[in-house]
């Protein structure tokens, strides 16, 4: 693992709000050259720390206007593959998120629909349709907030 | 009563045509295309994916583009889910312990929903032991808390966070 400094952070922090910006232009703001910056976010993304790019949109604006996070219990009576679970659960375009937990579920999922309708729709025909599901829990997103974290 | 969708914004919804929506496909699977690039693989000229990408920016369905950080990388190899349930006994409970949430660093995401959790947070910690610092000093510190369930991630199994379009 790599030694970050005050700068890296800053760097990071900048990153995660606008991934648009130039060396230059991120240089200009820590107070570095531009050939300097380069280096610094090279050395980022070879330690694996910058990991890629993600498209901010504006579900509301395309029509999404539910998002609905699940929480998934499998069933324990049929011999249920973890494996054939997962490779459903990934396919359907409407999950946006899956993650394997270990607590009072087994997989927390991220949906997204047009409407509380769309969302029975995906839930019954897609979600409720998969190998090994069991028990599951809905819980309606209202507001959303998200940090830079401890950098 | 209180109305619960009362503060919902009404959002004029976008029209998008075919091109519109290769090319919100196309840069949802890389943000990083070039404007040929992009322009190749939605199947239309340079110029007019220019000017649709210009559009959906200032319509507002492209907000932006945010660098992904690995945290594990970082050496935040611990990832919980927090969920809440608020003590509604005092009147300002939910606002307050939103307030105090949002000064703990290693929150990441802050969510209210309707259901049975009325709060989850998003928590990031370097090993158990810190994990257990932060549970202890930070967030059982954290005001109107009635019961918390946490949810360990073992494995993330997709994160692509795309709007079907």
């Amino acid at each position: 693992m790599i030694a970050l400094d005050e700068i890296d952070r800053r760097l990071l922090g900048m990153l995660v709000q606008d991934a648009g910006q130039s060396a230059g232009a991120l240089g200009r703001r820590v107070g570095l050259s531009q050939p300097a910056t380069w280096r610094r976010l090279r050395r980022l993304r070879e330690a694996g720390i910058l990991r890629g790019q993600r498209l901010r949109l504006e579900p509301g604006k395309l029509g999404f206007g539910v998002t609905v996070f699940l929480g998934v219990k499998l069933s324990r009576k049929a011999g249920v593959s973890l494996e054939a679970f997962e490779r459903a659960v990934s396919g359907i375009p409407e999950v946006q998120r899956v993650e394997h937990v270990l607590g009072l579920y087994d997989y927390r999922l991220r949906v997204i629909a047009r409407d509380l309708a769309d969302f029975e729709r995906v839930l019954r025909r897609r979600i409720m349709t998969l190998p090994g599901i069991g028990d599951v829990e809905a819980n309606v997103l209202l507001t959303e907030e998200r940090f830079p974290g401890p950098l | 009563m209180k109305l619960l969708f009362a503060d919902w914004p009404i959002i004029a919804i976008i029209m998008l045509d075919d091109v519109d929506r290769r090319i919100l496909r196309q840069l949802q699977a890389d943000p990083t295309l070039t404007m040929p690039e992009l322009a190749e693989r939605a199947r239309t000229t340079p110029a007019r994916a220019a000017r649709r990408v210009e559009r959906l920016e200032a319509e507002g369905v492209i907000r932006g583009r945010e660098a992904v950080i690995d945290w594990a990388a970082l050496g935040f190899a611990v990832h919980v889910s927090l969920r809440i349930t608020v003590d509604k006994a005092a009147p300002r409970a939910l606002d307050e312990l939103m307030a105090a949430a949002r000064k703990v660093p290693e929150v990441v995401e802050l969510q209210t929903f309707l259901g049975r959790v009325d709060l989850r947070l998003a928590v990031l910690a370097r090993d158990m032991g810190h994990y257990q610092e932060v549970y202890r000093d930070r967030i059982l510190t954290l005001p109107h808390i009635a019961d918390i369930e946490a949810l360990l991630t073992l494995s993330v199994v997709k994160d692509a966070d795309e709007v079907p379009v």
